[in-house]
């Protein structure tokens, strides 16, 4: 079984809300990532989403844009984040690790090498933002034979109809865009929220995570009553970007952030 | 039936133009591209739309606009006949309008009180204005700093008409980066805004349907080159940043196989010295900026890298997805003209025929002004002369050492 998958299986077990953090590869520096990810699950993260950093993040607030910058000050590439996540591996063989990014990077690459070089790092699943599953149908079939796991997209704007068809073709959990906006945005509706996971569940078994607008105990807390899982970008990379001159001080910085969603989530 | 004909078939059902093009959007837009693609569909072949379409473009944009035979220039060039499509004429001076109109209609249509663009040289950019001004649209524009820098006559232009211009500070603050920054905006304000791009890149349906209303332009040339020449043209010339004007000449003729098409990118310091606009004259790599597939200028970590020419709308990394799918079948020879080039054919037309044309369109004339010496003087070249020149003068001032 796949890592996320397993993950998801326990964490039901325990009645627990999976805590996804993301952060950016090679952000402040390359040599900073696995560290970083150590320090995530240590505070509690169930799953890794790291960023494949790129020069146009449309999906993105300023907040990931400059972590995106930070990484390729620093000539970040895919095989530098195959290397980070082979790092990470070698201290912590169970925690899931998702790719999260855009497709050119992935295009340039080499789909079929991509899938390969991703799965033998050990890599868990891949989430390309701007790849919805209608294109999907030359990588999706090379992750399956690599046993990685292809992440989507469902957002308050999918219909009815598109939501079924990503249900069909998700893997792993769905990522629940909690607002229409880009990442980083203030406000969220977890009424709201919640109305459109139930309409989910009736299509889908895929755990549902939901991401976007998560940026305390609170405001995690509140999703993680309607969710499986809580995703949180921005609040994490803000406070690598406020320590990136002095990077010893990220990992506690990040463990304080995460620390407190998952009191909050736990309670 | 021509070998050429399968091209003009497409789109498919999935906006795909062979490899390229299609919808690589992040989800919270599929929606909203799926209804726009919806009511394009419906209304192109609406008699009603359709004239509505066609009495803007006479009574407001002043269509047709004339196909004028450039006679001093071409003597001087003891070639081909050169003949240039007047684009320029258009209100608001470039063929940009012909495209904002159509949307226009279209936004009208789908009740949404906002309109955005993002915009290179504030062409496309002061065209969405315009119309957002006449249909009484909120208007924002997303334009590059260093653009706005580069083009502050059309950015106040736009301030007259009551848009705001909002200058986009990342990446490398030009036309790319605005289109980033829109699509962000698009992805907030999705429920009430309608997002007017200006070329043929982009989400199906874009390169659909701004194809289809600068089609008009090829529609015209044609007909009057048989009026006019007694024939069609030997060959047909157009720049090529995102693609439109040239796509707007080229598609009505596209089953025509003796008519020869050339589509001339930026070529900036050079093809050879990296610094240009030019990804399908380099052969640049396949990759998908925008939510399309086509030929983009990416680096080997699939970086989009910087571009540089002249001129603000030909400085974008990548080019429409039909282009991308001609260059490959052939259709289409796609060529580069350089910044030194680009600035002597600027100056050669003005002088010798007293028409000033856009930067953008100076790249036509600078290829053909090398291709019409090697044919006959038997032989006709029509040049899509998509733009004027008024918003480029301070640039070329400063070329030229003169400050205001
Ligand atoms: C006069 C003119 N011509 C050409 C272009 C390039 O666009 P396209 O390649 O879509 O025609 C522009 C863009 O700003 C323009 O203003």
């Amino acid at each position: 079984m796949n890592r996320i998958d397993q993950r998801f299986a326990a964490l039901k077990e325990q009645g627990r809300t999976a805590l996804i953090p993301y952060i950016t590869a090679g952000d402040p520096a390359p040599a900073h990532t696995a560290g970083l990810m150590h320090a995530l699950v240590e505070a509690g993260a169930d799953i890794i989403e790291l960023g494949v950093p790129f020069s146009d993040p449309m999906a993105d607030g300023p907040v990931i844009q400059k972590a995106c910058e930070r990484a390729l000050r620093h000539h970040t590439r895919l095989t530098d984040v195959f290397e980070m996540v082979r790092e990470f591996r070698r201290g912590d063989a169970e925690t899931p690790v998702v790719l999260m990014g855009y497709l050119n990077p992935i295009e340039r690459f080499g789909y079929e090498r991509f899938a390969e070089q991703a799965a033998a790092a050990g890599v868990d699943g891949v989430l390309a933002v701007d790849m919805p599953p209608e294109e999907a149908d030359e990588l999706a079939p090379l992750f399956k034979a690599q046993g990685l796991q292809s992440i989507f997209l469902v957002a308050p704007t999918t219909s009815r109809a598109r939501a079924a068809t990503i249900c069909d073709h998700g893997e792993g959990y769905l990522y629940y865009v909690s607002l229409k906006g880009v990442t980083g945005a203030a406000s969220l509706d977890v009424e709201a929220v919640g109305r459109q996971l139930d309409g989910l569940r009736e299509l889908t078994q895929l755990p549902l995570c939901v991401g976007f607008g998560i940026r305390d105990g609170a405001s995690a807390a509140a999703v993680g009553r309607v969710a499986d899982g809580v995703i949180v970008g921005s609040a994490l990379v803000s406070r690598i970007a406020e320590h990136a001159e002095q990077p010893e001080r990220i990992p506690d910085a990040l463990k304080r952030v995460l620390g407190e969603m998952r009191q909050a989530l736990d309670a | 039936m021509t070998k050429f004909s399968d091209l003009t078939r497409l789109p498919d059902a999935r906006g795909h133009f062979g490899p390229y093009g299609g919808r690589f959007v992040s989800e919270t837009l599929s929606f909203a591209l799926e209804e726009l693609e919806k009511a394009y569909l419906s209304l192109r072949d609406d008699p009603a739309f359709q004239a509505e379409f066609d009495r803007d473009l006479a009574t407001y944009v002043g269509r047709p606009s004339p196909l004028y035979h450039a006679e001093r220039w071409s003597r001087q060039l003891g070639g081909a006949q050169i003949w240039l499509k007047r684009e320029d004429l258009n209100h608001t001076g470039a063929h940009k309008v012909n495209n904002t109109i159509g949307q226009a209609l279209l936004a009208k249509k789908s009740g949404k009180p906002r309109v955005i663009a993002e915009t290179g040289a504030g062409q496309h950019g002061v065209a969405t204005a315009t119309v957002a001004a006449r249909l009484g649209l909120q208007c924002d524009v997303y334009m590059g700093a260093e653009d706005v820098e580069r083009q502050k006559l059309n950015v106040y232009r736009m301030h007259l008409l009551g848009a705001r211009v909002i200058p986009v500070e990342s990446g490398s603050r030009t036309l790319k980066d605005a289109m980033n920054e829109a699509l962000r905006d698009w992805v907030t304000n999705v429920d009430d805004t309608f997002y007017i791009i200006g070329t043929v890149a982009g989400p199906h349906p874009y390169p659909m349907l701004v194809r289809d209303f600068n089609a008009v332009v090829g529609r015209e040339a044609r007909e009057q080159s048989l009026a006019q020449i007694g024939r069609l043209p030997d060959a047909l010339v157009a720049c090529v940043g995102g693609g439109s004007n040239a796509m707007g000449l080229f598609y009505p003729f596209v089953e025509d196989e003796d008519v020869t098409m050339y589509g001339v990118e930026a070529g900036g310091d050079g093809v050879e010295t990296g610094r240009h606009a030019a990804p399908l004259t380099a052969g640049a790599p396949r990759g998908v900026l925008h939510g399309n597939r086509t030929y983009l200028m990416s680096d080997e970590g699939g970086q989009v890298t910087d571009t540089h020419s002249i001129s603000a709308g030909l400085d974008y990394p990548g080019v429409g997805p039909e282009h991308a799918l001609w260059k490959d079948v052939g259709r289409v020879q796609y060529v580069a003209a350089n910044d030194d080039k680009v600035l002597e054919a600027f100056r050669e037309l003005t002088r010798m025929e007293g028409i000033m044309p856009a930067l953008e369109s100076a790249h036509a004339l600078a290829h053909a002004k090398v291709l019409a010496p090697t044919m006959r003087p038997d032989q006709h070249i029509v040049v899509n002369l998509s733009g004027r020149g008024d918003k480029d003068i301070l640039t070329v001032a400063k070329i030229d050492g003169v400050e205001f």
